[in-house]
């Protein structure tokens, strides 16, 4: 069935690029390796997770909701692993969830430019005055990655997602340079768009489907969502807290 | 089919800072008024989720809506001016409060000199310190004269601050709550700046350090430096904002009503005076006139001005013949700045909007400017507001902006790295205007407004002045490396900046140089009021709310005089 070979091809590509598996299939296995103790502390507080939680977020189903063909979104995952990989730290673009984040943000507002202005006429502009592009965010997601694709059959007769690490950087860097031609967007505006979203998918509060198990807060110190600094704000010591997301509220 | 409605005294468009301000002096007058609003209803309700950096601050959830109404913008006159399709540079507001609701609350009254700029330069440097490409003026308003109004725009939003900066104007009265906490990092930059011999003091905050009670009644709660007060709103109602303080002080009258989804779209006039407000309900796209005795602008600078181009009131300004005052004049903000890389962390994230340091020492004419080429200058705060991981990636020179070593550097920067930062005064330019756009609409099919601007030689040397002052700080603080702004070029709309936008709709002693006089009455039309940024003839060295909300207090006794006793009221 389509569907199972779908699963197949991505565990083959894991292994082949090297990424260890734990790292796409339970974000929150490498998470508590490197943070505090996961199970221990994330629902602190909270007597029963409420939906939505990092923990739910885990062990409830994956599935995607802008991309339709399974290539496209293995781009998307290896190129953000690139962008924000994995190492010593703890889990890279893969591990945190980024991009699920993205390809849900690509369904929603963000990919269909819901909040931008977006009558003609179309000019290409300065590049002071910013976005001019008639596409959408989603379509310039889906046009970048597919050229990644094409740019890795070009240069080296091999799907992006076979390339080596060096490979893949190669073809990044092209797009930052704005080498490569895109139709209706520069290359250099689609990567920077594309470095953007893999930091917010980072970042973000993990009710948006990434920074799985808070890892990318864990990682930087930075403690989410806190009701009140007031009593530690005069405090010369560095202070490290066990991060909460706005999906553990417990208002 | 057009319906009218019922006559009112007094009807604002917008209801932010300045409309509310409006409503409340009016209402307790016992004037009706009527507050349009293009957006929402909102209250500290609707803030208990605010703590998410990638809705609010990264997805704009309380800024205005762009897919239906936005500026366009060219760097000169040669280019064609493109709309903004995406916000950047600045952040407009939307819905009760405007843009008061997600500001951070750094309080200033301009200086002195800010408003008699002209005369004082001429005096101190001569008639030819900057070519007469820049366009500066007076304001037609000293600081002494407008020195009540702060005191009342202080007190209603129970400003924290300590007034102990010897360039200050006078004051009459002390702040009217104490100055936030006084945290390690902003402790380094006191000793750094004082071992400089500049004379550091607590930022006038918004974001209040104790319960406070305002002359109106209204209850102000005491900040948590929860480190989300920068684009959200205050889930604690401990940052002062229209809709805790002079909305529920307006309404509580009887006198006033706000109708939102409301969205003005023209100022109607018979003669020399207005007679009411048109405006598109945003559901139904019904339209309506609002008629009134008096018509306020306060629908923050930009539409002011767009409203009057719209409905042809006044003369539009033109680079080419230098005729015209509106749009004229219009200025923003320049940044400079420098970053430090420092080996120990620091709580970055903990903070408020308004919790910081300042020194005055390079800011106005503070400073000698003989042997300078450029005039004024900036304030150099250090602000800990609360630093979030999406947009705070801070990674020294040479470290690439993606893959391994990026990782790496920007998370271990991200507690470890402190800034000062200038902002910048902007002196008008006879090439920095705004006007209406030929080409693009908003949704209502009313033509967007155009902004020309660039950066001009006065900002680029006092960006390069001022970035050094800031590096020599941070040294002095101990960073171990410390890296200045890099020179500014052309002006870029797609950066964040400041929502410091000022000029346009010019205050000003005559109706030759100016659009509105100094109670905020336009030339043409005596029961027509603008009030906001857009009055300051030009941009100064801090935010502009403070001195904003002071306008509005006077433009509130010129309407409560005017409607006694009608006429021109200077
Ligand atoms: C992120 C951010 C941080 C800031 N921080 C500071 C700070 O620390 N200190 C400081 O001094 N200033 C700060 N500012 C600026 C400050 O918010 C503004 O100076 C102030 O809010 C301006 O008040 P206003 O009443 O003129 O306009 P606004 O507060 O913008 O209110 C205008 C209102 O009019 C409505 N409106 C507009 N057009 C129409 C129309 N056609 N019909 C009907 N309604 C309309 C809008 O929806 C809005 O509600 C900040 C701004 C932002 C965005
Ligand atoms: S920092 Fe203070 S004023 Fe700002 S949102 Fe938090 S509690 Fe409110």
């Amino acid at each position: 069935m389509a569907k199972k070979e779908k699963n197949f091809s991505r565990r083959d590509f894991l292994k082949t690029s090297g990424i260890a598996t734990g790292a796409l299939i339970g974000g929150g296995l490498i998470g508590g390796l490197i943070g505090s103790n996961v199970s221990g502390n994330s629902g602190a507080g909270t007597a029963s997770p409420a939906p939505g939680t990092a923990n739910q977020g885990q062990m409830s189903v994956r599935g995607l909701q802008f991309f339709k063909n399974d290539v496209e979104f293995q781009v998307l995952s290896q190129a953000a692993e690139r962008i924000f990989p994995e190492d010593d730290l703890g889990p890279g673009a893969i591990g945190l969830g980024v991009p699920y984040f993205i390809d849900q943000q690509l369904a929603g507002a963000y990919g269909e430019n819901s909040k931008e202005y977006m009558q003609g006429p179309f000019f290409e502009g300065e590049s002071t005055q910013g976005y001019q592009s008639r596409l959408k965010r989603n379509e310039m997601f889906r046009q970048g990655l597919i050229l990644m694709q094409t740019e890795a059959q070009r240069r080296f007769n091999k799907d992006f997602v076979e390339l080596d690490g060096g490979q893949m950087d190669e073809i990044l860097t092209a797009f930052q340079e704005d080498e490569l031609e895109m139709k209706g967007v520069s290359s250099l505006f689609f990567f920077r768009l594309f470095r953007m979203a893999v930091l917010e998918g980072a970042y973000a509060d993990p009710i948006y489907g990434g920074n799985q198990n808070m890892d990318g807060w864990r990682m930087k110190g930075f403690p989410g969502h806190q009701a009140s600094y007031i009593n530690q704000i005069e405090s010369e010591e560095f202070a490290e807290i066990e991060p909460k997301s706005i999906g553990n509220m417990n208002h | 089919m057009v319906t009218t409605l019922d006559k009112v005294d007094v009807v604002t468009v917008g209801v932010g800072w300045t409309g509310g301000i409006i409503a409340a002096e009016c209402a307790k007058e016992g004037l009706k008024v009527v507050g349009l609003e293009r957006g929402r209803e909102r209250s500290t309700q609707d803030f208990s989720m605010v703590h998410d950096e990638y809705r609010y601050a990264i997805r704009y959830e309380l800024m205005q809506d762009l897919s239906k109404e936005t500026v366009t913008f060219r760097n000169n006159r040669k280019q064609r001016a493109l709309p903004m399709r995406q916000m950047g540079s600045f952040l407009l507001g939307e819905g009760l409060g405007g843009s008061g609701t997600h500001w951070n609350g750094q309080n200033w009254r301009f200086l002195p000199y800010d408003f008699q700029i002209k005369s004082m330069t001429e005096e101190k440097y001569g008639k030819n310190k900057l070519s007469a490409d820049y366009t500066l003026q007076d304001w037609g308003i000293t600081y002494d004269e407008l020195e009540p109004y702060f005191d009342r725009f202080e007190k209603t939003a129970g400003i924290s601050g300590e007034a102990t900066n010897p360039f200050w104007g006078q004051r009459s009265a002390e702040y009217p709550t104490p100055p936030m906490k006084k945290t390690p990092i902003l402790q380094r930059f006191e000793t750094a700046s004082k071992n400089l011999g500049y004379s550091p003091f607590m930022l006038p905050s918004a974001n209040l350090s104790e319960t406070y009670k305002n002359p109106d009644g209204k209850t102000i709660n005491a900040c948590q430096y929860c480190g989300f007060c920068e684009r959200f709103g205050c889930e604690y109602g401990a940052k002062s904002s229209p809709e805790i303080t002079v909305v529920p002080t307006a309404l509580e009258t009887g006198n006033f009503e706000i109708k939102f989804n409301a969205n003005a779209v023209e100022i109607l006039k018979e003669g020399d005076k207005v007679t009411g407000v048109k405006y598109v309900d945003t559901v139904t796209f019904e339209e309506f006139i609002q008629p009134a005795e008096v018509v306020v602008l306060t629908s923050y600078m930009m539409n002011n001005a767009k409203l009057l181009m719209v409905s042809k009131i006044g003369e539009q300004y033109d680079p080419e013949t230098g005729r015209g005052t509106l749009g004229k004049n219009y200025a923003y903000q320049i940044l400079p700045g420098a970053s430090g890389f420092f080996d120990e962390q620091m709580n970055v994230f903990m903070g408020a909007g308004a919790l910081g340091m300042t020194v005055d020492d390079f800011n106005g004419d503070n400073f000698d400017h003989n042997d300078l080429d450029f005039i004024h200058g900036a304030s150099l705060s250090i602000t800990q507001t609360g630093l979030r991981p999406i947009l705070t990636n801070p990674i020294p020179p040479d470290t690439p902006s993606w893959g391994a070593d990026f990782k790496k550097a920007s998370i271990h920067n991200y507690t470890r790295t402190l800034s000062v930062g200038g902002q910048g005064a902007s002196m008008p330019h006879k090439e920095n205007y705004m006007s209406l756009d030929g080409t693009y609409k908003d949704i209502y099919g009313v033509p967007l407004l155009q902004l020309t601007y660039n950066f001009t030689d006065q900002d680029r040397a006092l960006h390069a002045y001022l970035t050094e002052k800031a590096a020599g700080i941070m040294q002095e603080m101990g960073a171990k490396t410390v890296v200045g702004g890099n020179p500014i070029s052309d002006y870029d709309i797609v950066p964040y900046q400041t929502t410091h936008n000022t000029g346009g709709t010019m205050m000003g002693s005559s109706r030759d140089d100016s659009v509105v006089n100094n109670y905020l009455q336009h030339w043409d039309a005596e029961n027509l009021f603008v009030v906001g940024a857009g009055n300051f003839a030009h941009n100064g060295g801090y935010n502009p709310t403070g001195t904003v909300g002071a306008l509005a207090y006077r433009c509130a006794e010129g309407i409560i005089k005017y409607s006694k006793d009608g006429g021109t009221l200077v």
